[in-house]
């Protein structure tokens, strides 16, 4: 579903400040895939998702998505195949505009937008029946701005919109970091459902290696814009997150440092 | 007075028009476009021009709209294409402008008062309908017959357009381009991510903003019988001026109030400009000032005001949760 051959970038070539972001990286995820990503500070994990979701082109390297090669497609074009959720809860859903607006405007990722009406009667009982799953009261308040909602209902909400018309690849930057605990283990819930539900292939981002553990089927460590370590499903399973410090211990011959030690 | 009155009322639903493409591009896409100034004589020197060349009006009209939404669009690419800021691409495409409307019209006023124009149609059409006899018959009975504008033809027909419009754009920001279009002034980063491709809808939306305000001053020029190559300074003054104003006094809360709004602004715009122009010391020369003025209070008043009313209350939850705790210590000390 997703292939990355060599991507390598760089940023301030040529000056002081160089640094290489992403060494020659390869990954490659198959159908129904959920690879988490934990790694410390400037690892190169959201230049990573930049790059797949198109705000960034590599320097060198493929970008592979069912089958297409997107490396040079503007960000526009190939996020008609790809979801997105933010870290920020604000950046995923407009304020000023309504639930179901908001829901439409989702709905249209995966087609040409026309001159027809966003919100129709028949979509709003899809919007609903959306809605519903989300198990926060939603579907009783789609002519309310979204502006209105708690940061956790708008990331529920940015969840939704990025997720159900099903994308090709769903990326999730640290989308619970920016919330309570309570809110976050919901949103980390919900994640987890969706793409079970749709056998989505998706590729997280995340500080709390307890997180990565719990979700996914395949756990990726990185640093200094290299994969370090890969744990796939049978050796996820029994993973801790003392066995994985430990293992980046190891690989670095230092301690990570991280927030995510406290986690 | 009341003549002066309903003449400003006539040209504020004018106005309302160019207020509905600043509403576009100020409110809407969040972007201070000041094409508008411009743009707004670039279709009163179309619609002049053609109308003065013999062409009929409405096609002229409709000639300078597509002139406005040009220049729009051209300004949507400055700053899409070319990465200019927002201000100076409206900037450098108004004063661009000025030379080209000076081209357009030949020189830099063209009088249309011996011309057929949209205006002069209306009134004469309305005239043979026989409907401003029966509108005095009905005033008359209920006690306003001492008002008798020269026509009514003009305020009506115009206010069914502008209502027209607004129900257009109304319509517009509710389908699919129109919603993101919306989404595009509130969140870029949300509405590319969901495959809008968000230089093309600001494209769109600036040359649909300044296809009104060519518009707006292609009716203008017919209203006043003439184009001058220096009826748009200020304009876009004129329609924050109104945009401000509606939402201050009607509400925008939703699109559909927020149009409405904004119509009713322009004309409360052109009435207290007429208001204030009444009083003795101010002359013809001092609009623009007034018009400074007027976007200053509607800015600043409602701030004020709100500034004002939480201090009260702020106050009065102080006042009242010390008499809470004043009467609790009394009754312990009576207790005790």
């Amino acid at each position: 579903m997703l292939k990355l051959n060599q991507i390598y970038k760089v940023f301030n070539e040529g000056t002081m400040d160089e640094k290489i972001a992403l060494n020659h990286l390869n990954l490659s995820m198959n159908q129904g895939d959920f690879v988490t990503i934990i790694g410390s500070n400037g690892a190169g994990k959201s230049t990573l998702l930049n790059l797949i979701a198109g705000k960034l082109i590599p320097d060198l390297g493929e970008v592979i998505v069912a089958d297409k090669n997107l490396t040079q497609a503007s960000e526009h074009k190939r996020s008609r195949l790809i979801g997105r959720v933010f870290q920020d809860p604000m950046a995923g859903t407009a304020p000023t505009l309504t639930i179901e607006e908001n829901l439409a405007i989702a709905y249209g990722r995966t087609h040409r937008r026309g001159f027809s009406l966003g919100v129709t009667k028949k979509r709003k009982s899809f919007f609903k029946e959306k809605l519903e799953s989300l198990q926060l009261n939603l579907e009783n308040r789609l002519s309310a701005k979204v502006g209105l909602l708690s940061g956790g209902e708008r990331q529920a909400l940015s969840l939704l919109m990025a997720t159900f018309t099903e994308p090709s690849i769903l990326l999730l930057d640290e989308h619970t970091a920016a919330l309570d605990p309570s809110r976050a283990e919901l949103i980390t819930a919900l994640t987890k459902k969706i793409v079970e539900e749709n056998n989505l292939t998706a590729l997280m981002v995340t500080h709390n290696m307890q997180q990565a553990i719990d979700l996914g089927n395949r756990l990726i460590m990185m640093d200094r814009g290299e994969i370090i370590f890969e744990a796939d499903q049978d050796r996820k399973k029994g993973l801790t997150v003392e066995e994985l410090l430990k293992e980046f211990q190891q690989i670095r011959g230092g301690t990570m440092t991280d927030r995510a030690v406290l986690a | 007075m009341q003549i002066a009155i309903f003449g400003a009322f006539e040209a504020g639903v004018i106005y309302a028009i160019m207020a509905l493409g600043v509403y576009l591009s100020f409110r809407i896409l969040d972007f201070p476009d000041l094409t508008v100034d411009g743009s707004f004589v670039t279709g009163a020197a179309v619609a002049a021009i053609l109308i003065v060349e013999g062409v009929n009006p409405i096609l002229a009209t409709l000639a300078a709209l597509l002139a406005g939404f040009i220049a729009g669009c051209l300004t949507g690419l400055l700053h899409t294409k070319g990465k200019i800021n927002p201000l100076l691409s409206g900037i450098l495409m108004m004063i661009a402008l000025y030379s080209i409307n000076l081209r357009i019209m030949g020189k830099s006023n063209v009088p249309l008062l011996q011309e057929e124009t949209l205006m002069t149609s209306i009134s004469n059409g309305w005239k043979s309908l026989g409907l401003d006899e029966s509108i005095q018959a009905i005033l008359a009975t209920i006690g306003l017959s001492s008002f008798i504008p020269k026509t009514w033809a003009i305020a009506i027909i115009m206010s069914v357009l502008v209502l027209l419009l607004k129900l257009a754009l109304d319509w517009f920001l509710k389908t699919e381009i129109g919603l993101s279009i919306r989404a595009t002034g509130d969140n870029e980063t949300m509405i590319r991510s969901f495959a809008a491709n968000t230089d093309s809808l600001k494209i769109i939306g600036l040359g649909m903003s300044n296809a009104l305000v060519a518009c707006s001053g292609a009716l203008i020029a017919q209203y006043n019988g003439f184009s001058d190559v220096g009826m748009g300074i200020g304009m876009i003054v004129i329609g924050l001026a109104s945009v401000i104003i509606g939402e201050a006094v009607f509400g925008a809360k939703t699109i559909v109030r927020a149009t409405l709004a904004v119509i009713g602004g322009a004309i409360l715009y052109r009435i207290i400009v007429t208001l204030a122009l009444r009083v003795d010391f101010l002359e013809t020369g001092d609009m623009k000032m007034i018009t400074a003025f007027i976007v200053i209070c509607a800015l600043v008043i409602p701030k004020m005001w709100g500034q004002f009313k939480e201090k009260r209350s702020k106050k009065k939850r102080l006042l009242a949760s010390q008499q809470k705790k004043t009467s609790i210590k009394d009754r312990g000390e009576t207790l005790a």
